[in-house]
């Protein structure tokens, strides 16, 4: 009696079975590091004295936070990256061109597949959970070992259930569901926790809305998020990937921390407000607050069902004149498809910037800075304070639709008041 | 280790973005880092530390990003020691790996006062107020990770590993 969590530290510790709160070493599928974060790894990693990395194929260095280079100190960062991946042949570096946000570039190129055990000098790492994997977020000297040894010591984390039932709300994505979530746990809800979801709500969502949900495990302290394999799953995958996959899943008799069961129709539209993703508002309470900008991207909703979800709300309107709206298509392939699907002429003709796929102003790098007093409604993942930019800047997240809703009023909108 | 010094109280949730701002991650070097660390609700952090201080934190302290610039800062400012009610594990496992040594203890945090003096035994876990004499017990930590302590992290623990042919 395991969870699927359980199941797949225990295959990768070459254990039968393991228990929450046992320490183990596991061999990794996967290691990941970005253009901050992959200088102290390798800084690190030169200090342990190995020949090479443990499996060229298995490093992935993806320079996508303040890539295309912000300033000269960025363009260092990345050189070193750059001149690593390349001594060290390491097979899977994205230069700019091909280069995406990672979270979302991963799966897409089908590096991440079900059944996996997944570790990324990212905090968001987590979104791999989407596919049925065991994928969470490290520091740079975890990376730095893992580079040179190929596992990784972990403890096994207990679960916690999350089922969701019945029939969405309009506009109710992935993302609603996540914050409505961390707005009911706080953000250290589960704290070391796996964060196991499940329901017929779950069932019925894209992939993209899984990977959402996932991603933000980690703003309720989680150490992972996780959705079983199932039909949607499979089709995602098909003829994405050339290795076999394994799919696990939880034993009707697993333990759990605690489970927590929502009803979907209680789940409106949400927002969460400054300066915790916890801080939630149903739309119908958010009231009149007035912005400056919205960001519509990250790894978290800068997925093509994002822009389209966006983009039939933006269709044939106009972006509120005294606003600056950003669009940013997580990877090449989505950017391509948003073309040709007629997304981004869309967003153009409404006045909206779109740019080439970055982190950039998630986390206040660059693309869309906020000045003091300014306020931005954002689809990425953390309303830190100062995180888009000035200390006395304020970040509301949001879904897609309250995204391109505001960014036509101007102010803190849903589809429902235009 | 034995550390003493001043007593700097925070919050619960205290984020990475709070502990360093990711407009400054463009270098590892302590010093730099240290300049900005807290920045957003204490801009002259670095400046108020006295070599050796301890920073006493609420829940949740370090959550957010992954940044191991995090624990960098906060050990380049000259703080010896944090103690919190709870960590958010990334930065949890960041600190014990760049050896930047770290406790545990709910009592404590509300045992101490924003300016104590307070001593800190970190391989016996005990904390001392000594701005009112009361003492306290660390929860100690599981005997692997005082292996990866012992070897001033965890590059010197893989190190070993390497060597020993144990990978």
């Amino acid at each position: 009696m395991m969870t699927i969590t359980e199941k797949i530290i225990a295959a990768h510790a070459g254990l039968d079975r393991v228990s929450p709160g046992e320490l183990v070493m596991v061999d990794i599928d996967l290691a990941l590091a970005n253009d901050i974060t992959a200088p102290g790894a390798i800084k690190e990693f030169e200090k342990i004295g190995v020949e090479g990395v443990f499996d060229k194929k298995k490093v992935v260095l993806v320079p996508d936070h303040f890539a295309p280079n912000r300033d000269v100190d960025s363009a260092e960062q990345c050189k070193y990256v750059r001149e690593f991946a390349r001594d060290r042949e390491v097979e899977n570096y994205f230069e700019v061109g091909q280069m995406g946000i990672e979270h979302v570039l991963l799966p897409e190129k089908g590096l991440v597949i079900p059944g996996d055990l997944v570790i990324g000098a990212d905090s968001h790492t987590c979104t791999y959970g989407a596919l049925g994997a065991f994928s969470t977020g490290m520091g740079s000297t975890d990376l730095a070992a893992a580079f040179a040894t190929g596992d990784t010591w972990l403890k096994v984390p207990q679960s916690i259930k999350f089922n969701i039932d019945g029939k969405r709300k309009e506009w109710v994505s992935g993302k609603d569901i996540i914050l409505y979530i961390i707005g009911k746990i706080g953000v250290d809800g589960a704290l070391y926790k796996a964060m196991e979801f499940t329901g017929d709500t779950i069932e019925g969502l894209s992939m993209d809305s899984r990977f959402s949900i996932c991603n933000m495990a980690i703003e309720a302290g989680g150490k992972n998020g996780i959705i079983a394999v199932d039909d949607r799953t499979r089709e995602y995958e098909d003829g994405r990937i050339d290795r076999a996959y394994v799919e696990y899943y939880s034993d009707p008799d697993a333990e759990y921390a605690d489970v927590h069961n929502y009803k979907a129709e209680d789940i409106e539209l949400q927002v969460a407000f400054p300066h915790l993703p916890s801080n939630t508002k149903g739309i119908s309470e958010v009231g009149n607050i007035s912005i400056d900008q919205v960001v519509i991207g990250s790894c978290t909703n800068g997925r093509i069902e994002d822009l389209r979800e966006a983009a039939k709300i933006l269709d044939g309107k106009k972006v509120e004149k005294n606003l600056r709206v950003i669009v940013i298509p997580a990877t090449q392939k989505i950017y391509r498809q948003a073309m040709s699907e007629g997304i981004i002429d869309i967003f153009i003709e409404a006045g909206v910037a779109v740019s080439t796929p970055t982190c950039g102003p998630c986390l206040g790098g660059h693309m869309g800075i906020l000045a003091a007093k300014e306020r931005c409604v954002a689809t990425t993942n953390r309303n830190f304070r100062g995180r888009m930019g000035h200390t006395d800047s304020e970040v509301y997240l949001s879904g897609p639709a309250v995204a391109a809703a505001s960014a036509i009023t101007g102010k803190i909108s849903g589809p429902a008041d235009l | 280790m034995i550390f003493n010094g001043r007593s700097h109280k925070f919050g619960r949730d205290i984020d990475t973005d709070i502990i360093i701002p990711a407009t400054y991650l463009v270098t590892f070097d302590p010093k730099e880092l240290a300049k900005h660390c807290m920045e957003p609700i204490s801009p002259n952090f670095a400046d108020d530390i006295e070599k050796g201080d301890i920073i006493v934190a609420e829940e949740n302290f370090g959550c957010g990003s992954s940044r191991e610039h995090a624990p960098i800062a906060i050990k380049g400012a000259g703080i010896s020691c944090v103690l919190a009610k709870s960590f958010a594990r990334i930065f949890y496992r960041n600190a014990i790996n760049t050896a930047l040594p770290i406790l545990e203890c709910a009592e404590a945090v509300d045992g101490i006062s924003d300016g104590d003096d307070v001593r800190i035994d970190t391989e016996k876990g005990k904390i001392e107020n000594l701005s009112t004499g009361i003492t306290w017990q660390a929860k100690p930590f599981p005997s692997f990770i005082m292996e990866i302590i012992n070897e001033d992290g965890l590059i010197g623990y893989t190190k070993k590993r390497v060597e020993n042919r144990d990978v």
